[in-house]
């Protein structure tokens, strides 16, 4: 048993044939993220490629989803910064320009990239448990090397925030009988507005635009100031992402709904 | 008092699981039931331990599964029925029962450019500001229990990338040097192409065990990838290393790296 | 090939050899290394979890950055007074006037702590001393200081590394080693022979000069705040190799360790809680410590709540709060107000921070004891009092050596740390660990190195290559002994000995029956045996280290026995008073090789009379005897008796 001199016996670790020995219920995390990213995908797709009931004339009500509108077959009041003199065919979705940003910004997220990996790709599935893949690079391949481009799809998708705080705006002068009037749909718009803003300004780019690139924060009170209020909003990022996304469907859904016709807004002044 | 049942991982790498009854005390956690297997069963059963508070990190193992401090892990936490399994750490090598051999760590600490002030200062010359501290004072509660590291699949589940991946605690450490106010190298292209920070996905699992409560994903790892989208991705960056403004990136320490054989 | 040599040992060669891999050990490899020494460093425990990492208050430095009136002579005198004037003159004075040079060091090194408004090093205040002085980091500054002296070695590794192409050319460091044996040649060092515990492999280390940097002993008694490594090993060492131990009898009780539940009894609660406004409760809710002030001391303490609370804020106008007072007092005071039972549910006291500041501001400055007793009790301390009481924290004796140079009466022998003894004479003050790691850390490399570099010849190897193979033999022996005494069981009977008879009390008669079972558990040790292999074989390494436990126990009893007087941390119950003539005495502990030890008296040196006339006539007279006294010192004294 004694090792020879001063050589160090090769060493190996342990084995386990088991997956894990952990013996909590770990696979209750990404089963949930799977369900929650998959319900808004299918929901997000179907809607997204519907092309109606998007537009409630009355009140000025616009989807998210389809914001900016930018098709010929747009209803005319919804399109915010005109139309294409072109008619988009089926399956082509009316907000041409924004849509695949946003979902860019979400895909490179940090935060959803830890839920997809974590839960559809099983990169780990869950801490300690010993993922299924025979190799592994991480996001150091061409492929992956998007995922460092998040800081401009941050910037796309701050405008694109400032254009749905328009849109949420608008209905607001829109009553029943013209002029000022609040209803639901407009408190489901202001919530939904709030959480994008949530996302998006509590994102890693933006705390990292804002101060974190610093090394001196001293010789930067203002860019520090930025960088805390970004920081506080950052350790609530999972919470804005999941939040955003459940507000998006209620209030798109909530739109669908009175555009096609099956309720009406319910109004608490004009 | 009560009795429990403990499986312990006995021997080396073809070691085995053994099971022992131990009586278990009001407050006692897992080290201190160690200790009493140590005191009264099998006094040879070999366990890395220390300060007994939490603040050494030389306790790590993993405990039903989870990489812990068994210093730290309060037998209230386990039901009076619960087997409790106690295994050395799966990452790194196994020495004896449930002491690791954990070279790779001090190996990937030596190889990061070391705290480089400004040649023109000296001792006493610092003015820093207390939020200019408070980033890199946040990594420097990190009390080396490697925790972090063995639970990190890029090297708990692929051992083949252990030579290209330093682990959370030392990209930490890189951000950690890259956040000192009085730092002047520039660590960032070597934190990708020698330290593996782009293996890193972000999945947090060094956040979720790490004792001290870092939030080393968030406040290290994160921050250190957009600064290396600074250096690496960005069009302007780019730009300018073709006109001729280019980072003086630092450069990894010559010989640093052991032979794969010592 | 080599000469001859003990199967399966692993010959090194190095100019200097540190043992210990603490504050004290790094900072003296990196100043042996510095000087062109090759240099090796070895550690029980992997590299940088050494007990450095446990010292939560700060480290003291006369930076003036918090108190501008703050300077190295104010420092001093609050050492010698903390230390009843038992300290090393020229130890305080060295101490006092190099710490804020360490400090800025270290902070150029890397070290990031807490920051004024200006952007200076902060610092706050501790027990004992008179301005706020301690350099910090939250609670984790021994933390701060390892990693840094720790990054600091790698640094000096990256520059051998691009010079030499080797990292480990000129400093290495050995982890999870501990030396058994000092290998003498001529009276002199010639090396070290220890073992590795994660093979059981043997090692030698030719080295003609050993540092010793191998911390306390607070193993020996049970409640300790103190890690596995305090075994004492330096201080066995020092003697069985023919250096004197001096001041043995001094062992800080911490007064603030947690006590309940009883799987932590004894983790240190720092002092900062303390300092940060946190005050000490009975039973019946009185802030007892100004029944506990005691003659000394009575000028500088606060009389009333009114004046205490006054003190955090605007310190220039009130006195401190007598929670602040030198440890062994606060320790002393906690017990017997524990022995009058008006102790905690658990046999403290309660200590409260929580109605004293916000809990915002309790989890910014005490983050780690928030953690701690979150964790580990179930008590919120921003909710509710902390339950204290003493435990074992420090050893003010140690290996006796010069000031300038760390060296003991051995040559090649350096000894620096809590190892080596008269810096802090009867008691140490927090905070004046850390400083003195890194002042006499430093030192000891120096004196190592300029030893060296004297030397005109090494000892050949074949003069210790017998002691080696006897050595390696009787390590081994316990492996080979089958049935004999378990070595838990025998250090558990040794920890019951030093706590119930050589503990915070002392009484003559408890003292002499101690050194009568240390008799019989040294007679028991000869028969230890650790069942299993080499491999990391812990019950082996510990029935290694109980060898150096006993000699050191029979050190400090046997000091304890001798000095028939109280001060400091020696409390004796039937010699209550403090006398002037013995604090003209250290006690010096020597062996005669063997495991026995004998007691000599020493003359502590003079205080030079120009550090003499800091303190106030009038304190002196406190403390010293009619003859030591200045001339002017005697007027007063007369004065006031009249």
């Amino acid at each position: 048993m004694t090792p020879p001199d001063g050589a160090t016996p090769a060493r190996a670790r342990i084995q386990i044939p088991q997956r894990t020995l952990r013996t909590d219920r770990w696979w209750l995390g990404p089963l949930f993220t799977t369900l929650g990213l998959a319900t808004f995908v299918v929901y997000a797709t179907l809607r997204v490629f519907q092309q109606d009931h998007y537009w409630v004339q009355e009140h000025h009500y616009l989807t998210p989803f389809y914001s900016p509108c930018l098709a010929a077959q747009c209803a005319p009041d919804a399109a915010l910064f005109g139309r294409l003199p072109v008619e988009f065919p089926p399956l082509v979705p009316y907000a041409l320009l924004s849509l695949p940003f946003l979902l860019l910004f979400r895909l490179t997220c940090y935060y959803y990239r830890k839920a997809y990996y974590r839960s559809i790709w099983q990169a780990p599935t869950a801490c300690a448990v010993r993922e299924p893949h025979r190799s592994y690079t991480g996001e150091t391949r061409p492929l992956m090397l998007p995922q460092n481009a998040h800081r401009y799809f941050f910037y796309v998708a701050f405008v694109i925030t400032v254009i749905n705080t328009w849109d949420m705006l608008v209905p607001f002068f829109h009553g029943t009988d013209g002029g000022f009037g609040i209803g639901l749909g407009n408190v489901i718009m202001v919530v939904n507005v709030l959480m994008l803003w949530g996302y998006t300004l509590s994102c890693h780019s933006c705390r990292h635009i804002m101060g974190g690139r610093l090394r001196n924060f001293g010789r930067h009170p203002v860019r520090y100031r930025l960088w805390t209020g970004v920081s506080r909003l950052n350790d609530r990022h999972m919470y804005f992402g999941w939040a955003s996304i459940a507000t998006l469907i209620a209030t798109d859904a909530y739109v669908a709904l009175m555009a096609s016709g099956v309720i009406s807004d319910l109004r608490f002044l004009n | 008092m009560s009795e429990r049942l403990f499986r312990v991982w006995r021997g080396g790498a073809d070691g085995e699981l053994s099971e022992y009854r131990v009586e278990v005390n009001e407050g006692e956690v897992v080290l201190d039931v160690l200790h009493r297997l140590q005191a009264t069963q099998t006094p040879d059963l070999a366990v890395r331990w220390n300060c007994k508070a939490g603040k050494c990190g030389s306790c790590s193992m993993e405990i039903n599964g989870m990489p812990r401090l068994s210093c730290m892990t309060r037998m209230s936490v386990f039901t009076e029925d619960e087997t409790v399994t106690v295994t050395p750490l799966r990452t790194f090598p196994v020495i004896r029962d449930l002491v690791c051999d954990v070279s790779f760590n001090y190996d990937k600490a030596r190889e990061i450019p070391s705290f480089t002030p400004d040649p023109a200062t000296e001792p006493g010359d610092f003015r820093m500001a207390q939020v200019d501290v408070e980033r890199s004072q946040e990594f420097r509660k990190c009390i080396e229990c490697f925790l972090c590291n063995s639970v990190c699949h890029v090297i708990r589940d692929h051992e083949e990338n252990q030579p290209h991946f330093s682990g959370p605690r030392y990209l930490m450490r890189v951000a950690e040097l890259e956040m000192h106010p009085e730092d002047t190298a520039d660590r960032r292209a070597i934190a990708q192409d020698e330290f593996g920070l782009g293996y890193c996905n972000i999945t947090k699992c060094c956040t979720e065990v790490c004792p001290e409560g870092i939030h080393i994903t968030d406040n290290a790892l994160i921050p250190m990838k957009e600064r290396v989208a600074d250096r690496r991705y960005d069009p302007l960056v780019w730009l300018g290393s073709k006109i001729g403004v280019r980072p003086k990136d630092t450069p990894i320490t010559p010989n640093i790296r052991r032979p794969a054989d010592d | 090939m080599a000469p001859p040599r003990a199967p399966g040992v692993t010959r090194h060669t190095y100019d200097v050899v540190v043992i210990g891999a603490g504050g004290a050990g790094l900072r003296a490899a990196i100043a042996a290394r510095e000087q062109g020494m090759r240099t090796a460093v070895i550690s029980k425990s992997l590299f940088g979890k050494a007990h450095t990492v446990m010292a939560e208050g700060g480290a003291a430095a006369a930076l003036g950055n918090a108190n501008p009136a703050d300077e190295w002579r104010v420092h001093f005198r609050d050492t010698i007074r903390g230390g009843k004037f038992l300290n090393d003159p020229r130890m305080a004075e060295l101490h006092a006037r190099e710490a804020p040079d360490r400090i800025l060091e270290l902070e150029y090194w890397g070290a990031l702590f807490d920051r004024t408004p200006d952007g200076r090093i902060s610092q706050r205040n501790f027990g004992g001393h008179e301005y706020p002085r301690l350099a910090h980091v939250g609670d984790r500054t021994g933390l701060e200081m390892i990693r840094t002296l720790q990054q600091r070695i790698v640094a000096l590794q990256q520059a051998d590394a691009a010079e030499l192409g080797d990292p480990d050319a000129m400093l290495r460091v050995f982890p999870e080693t501990a030396v058994t044996e000092l290998l003498l040649h001529d009276g002199a060092i010639a090396g070290a022979f220890g073992y590795r515990r994660e093979d059981g492999g043997f090692v030698v280390f030719e080295a003609p000069a050993v540092v010793l940097a191998t911390g306390g002993i607070g193993k020996m008694f049970r409640t300790t705040s103190n890690s596995w490594e305090y075994t004492g090993d330096g201080h066995a060492l020092a003697l069985r190799a023919g250096a004197s131990l001096i001041n043995m009898e001094f062992v800080q009780f911490h007064p603030t360790g947690m006590v309940w539940p009883p799987s932590v009894r004894g983790i240190l609660v720092t002092e900062s809680v303390r300092g940060d406004g946190g005050v000490l409760r009975n039973s019946e809710g009185r802030r007892f410590m100004f029944d506990y002030v005691p003659d000394v001391f009575r000028a500088q303490y606060a009389e009333t709540e009114q004046e205490a609370d006054g003190w955090y804020d605007d310190p220039a106008n009130h006195r401190r709060p007598p929670e602040l007072l030198p440890r062994d007092e606060v320790a002393r005071a906690i017990n017997s107000e524990v022995k009058a039972g008006r102790g905690s549910p658990h046999g403290g006291v309660f200590l409260d921070v929580s109605t004293r500041l916000p809990a915002e501001e309790i989890r910014r400055r005490l983050p780690s004891m928030h953690h701690q007793f979150k964790e580990l009790a179930d008590v919120d301390i921003t909710a509710e009092p902390m339950e204290v009481g003493p435990t074992c924290h420090y050893v003010m004796g140690g290996v006796r050596v010069a000031a300038e140079t760390a060296a003991s009466d051995v040559p090649g022998l350096f000894a620096a740390g809590e190892v080596a003894g008269g810096m802090h004479g009867s008691n140490r003050l927090g905070g004046n660990s850390l400083s003195d790691l890194l002042v006499f850390g430093r030192r000891a490399g120096l004196g190592a190195a300029g030893y060296v570099a004297g030397l005109a010849e090494r000892a050949p190897y074949d003069r210790v290559a017998d002691r080696v193979s006897a050595a390696a033999e009787h390590a081994l022996a316990f492996l080979k002994q089958g049935t004999g005494e378990n070595p838990y069981t025998l250090h558990s009977d040794l920890q019951d000995t030093m706590n119930d008879l050589v503990g915070i009390i002392r009484r003559g008669p408890e003292l002499a029956q101690a050194l009568e079972r240390l008799d019989g558990l040294l007679e028991r040790s000869a028969g230890l045996s650790a069942p299993g292999d080499r491999v990391y074989n812990p019950g082996w390494h510990l029935a290694m280290s109980l060898p150096n436990m006993l000699v050191v126990s029979r050190a400090i009893a046997a000091a304890a026995l001798e000095r028939e007087e109280s001060r400091g941390g020696h409390t004796r119950d039937d010699f209550p008073e403090m006398s002037a003539q013995w604090r003209r005495i250290n006690l010096e502990v020597r062996t005669d090789g063997g495991d026995l030890v004998t007691v000599g008296h020493r003359p502590v040196p003079d205080i030079p009379g120009e550090l003499l006339s800091v303190f106030d006539p009038d304190e002196l007279a406190k403390y010293l005897t009619k003859e030591e006294l200045p001339e002017a010192a005697d007027d007063v004294d007369e004065e006031e008796r009249a």
